[in-house]
């Protein structure tokens, strides 16, 4: 079952598309991390996934064949939205009656179990906790509720370090004793980069990658060659990014391993954050098929690389 | 040897069957805990402004009589009644009725307008409206029942004020369909009540900016009670006081229930 499916999503705000044309399923089971600069669309995508935001165009299923916002959809997906607002003026044990109240399946022994494991006080204003702590009562209401797929809007960037290990050690706890499916944002990667299991890169409002991050590495080499036949290459492969420096150029081209590197060029792995650097430093304006592979779409005359210099 | 487990928690719904939705009664407890300080502030100003009235009405109600007795009209003593019922007593007659004809706006405005506006404007909207109940079965739950209690509550503040205001309506000779009394009767204080706390819910989700809406809710509260003044209660169909006020309170009751409707649709269709 597909917790998300999107097939041409978009979403128009006044006179721009905030999202374009995104195709997009997620198979249940996963971590999957959006990535991608502020003004992406990560916010629209997930709003609309939460049936907050109607979509202008194209389709959004969740959890199998659910419209998002409708009953069925609302019971068993949580979603904590950016900033994870909480009511300021209502105290720690008045949110967790508030959101037992307001859901059909409510773990309340889980909820304050967890609250009193984090020393999260009962009787405090939830406007008087810290930001790291408003977040962990957030993630915690969310996840009393027994999700199926847990959605969470940039959940990392109020925290410090140490309260961003904490928040992602609750959510993989949830995954490994729930089975609950997790669809976080975030617009930096290298905190995911252990947790994630699974990428969606967007830029610009288009999607231009998404993928199981152990195939999608899998389905891309480094390749370094004579800056002459830098050309010549990156025609013969589905190029991300050319960068050139002197006299050596290096491609990050869409290519497995069984596809031999042309004589003269050597091929490396490339590593992810590298890999999702290139996709959004050229992002693509076509929306991506199924297969998430990309035509020949920008050629960087980077700075010279480190090799070069 | 068979094994039998019992699951720990209870299954979870299978895909595609609907859920029985989140039962509404819920809403009240989180209604009640939600709007707490406005409900007891305003319940609470209601209650402290009928207990003077019902102090105050004593001594009017007795001033007026004794002024209604007093006999030969020209007398000193009488003479003084009658100045002391027409200032003093008339200042806090005046000021009372301006109060009850201020407060259906007041309550649109402070407490109507933050309803949904605070929502948009704190995000939380986004933690209400995800929710297993859904942000149509919670918007219609809090328009309901805040201006179910908002209503009783001007009802009986309106009967409280029909026997304060009395000696004044009296003394004046003001006929029962009078501006001045008519308003702040129980059934159609209690419906203009109404109208203006969904008034304000409205405008606080249409234009989602607290203090804007509030201005706006002002104005259009004062406008809407201009036009019914002025244009609409001299051609009620009908003449007595308790027809006309159920005239009244029928056409806002319907204004109610329509802008209730239009809330609801806002909060369903422009959320984010």
């Amino acid at each position: 079952m597909n917790v998300i499916q999107t097939s041409g999503l978009g979403k128009r705000y006044g006179g721009g598309w905030a999202l374009r044309d995104c195709t997009l399923a997620l198979a249940a089971g996963h971590l999957a991390a959006i990535v991608g600069p502020n003004g992406a669309g990560k916010t629209t995508l997930l709003n609309m996934l939460a049936g907050l935001a109607m979509p202008t165009a194209g389709t959004a299923t969740v959890l199998g064949d659910q419209d998002p916002g409708s009953a069925a959809a609302l019971d068993s997906i949580a979603f904590v939205a950016q900033d994870a607002p909480v009511y300021k003026n209502l105290l720690v044990s008045d949110m967790v009656h508030l959101t037992r109240n307001l859901n059909r399946h409510f773990d309340q022994r889980y909820a304050r179990a967890r609250l009193a494991q984090l020393e999260i006080p009962l009787k405090k204003r939830a406007g008087k906790l810290s930001g790291g702590q408003q977040a962990q009562l957030a993630l915690t209401l969310a996840l009393a509720r027994r999700p199926r797929l847990l959605i969470l809007d940039e959940p990392l960037s109020s925290l410090d370090p140490l309260a961003r290990r904490d928040f992602l050690t609750t959510v993989l706890t949830a995954m490994a004793d729930d089975g609950v499916s997790v669809l976080l944002s975030s617009h930096s990667l290298p905190e995911l980069d252990r947790v994630a299991d699974y990428l969606i890169v967007l830029a610009r409002g288009r999607l231009q990658l998404a993928g199981e991050i152990d195939e999608v590495l899998a389905r891309h080499r480094l390749l370094t060659g004579p800056a002459g036949e830098a050309g010549a290459c990156a025609r013969r492969f589905p190029t991300v990014q050319v960068q050139q420096a002197d006299a050596q150029a290096h491609l990050l081209v869409a290519t497995d391993a069984a596809d031999p590197a042309p004589p003269g060029w050597e091929a490396h792995p490339v590593g992810l954050e590298e890999l999702v650097l290139a996709y959004l430093r050229a992002p693509s304006e076509r929306a991506l098929g199924r297969a998430g592979l990309p035509g020949l779409s920008h050629v960087d005359q980077a700075e010279p690389t480190r090799a070069a210099r | 040897m068979t094994v039998i487990t019992m699951p720990v928690q209870p299954a979870r719904p299978a895909a595609g069957s609907p859920p029985p939705p989140v039962p509404w009664r819920r809403m009240v407890w989180v209604t009640w805990r939600q709007q707490r300080p406005a409900l007891v502030t305003l319940l609470g100003l209601a209650a402290g402004l009928a207990v003077f009235m019902l102090g105050e009405g004593l001594r009017i109600h007795h001033d007026y009589a004794s002024l209604f007795a007093c006999r030969p009209a020209g007398s000193a003593t009488c003479r003084d009644l009658s100045s002391s019922f027409g200032s003093g007593d008339w200042h806090v007659g005046d000021a009372i009725n301006i109060v009850l004809q201020l407060s259906p706006a007041l309550t649109g405005a402070f407490i109507g307008v933050p309803l949904l506006a605070r929502e948009l404007e704190t995000g939380t909207f986004r933690y209400a409206w995800t929710q297993g109940i859904g942000r149509q079965r919670w918007t219609i739950a809090k328009l309901v029942l805040l201006g179910a209690v908002f209503a009783l509550g001007a009802a009986v503040l309106g009967q409280v004020n029909s026997w304060f205001y009395q000696p004044f309506a009296q003394q004046q000779g003001m006929t029962p369909l009078s501006a001045a009394v008519f308003g702040t009767r129980p059934i159609a204080f209690a419906a203009w009540t109404l109208a203006g706390f969904i008034l304000g819910a409205f405008l606080g989700m249409l234009i989602r900016k607290t203090v804007a809406a509030m201005v706006a809710t002002l104005a259009a509260y004062a406008g809407l009670d201009l036009l019914t003044w002025q244009y609409l209660r001299p051609h009620y169909p009908v003449s007595g006081l308790w027809p006309a006020q159920a005239v009244e309170a029928c056409w806002l009751l319907a204004l109610s229930l329509l802008l209730g409707a239009a809330t609801v649709w806002l909060a369903r269709h422009r959320a984010a």
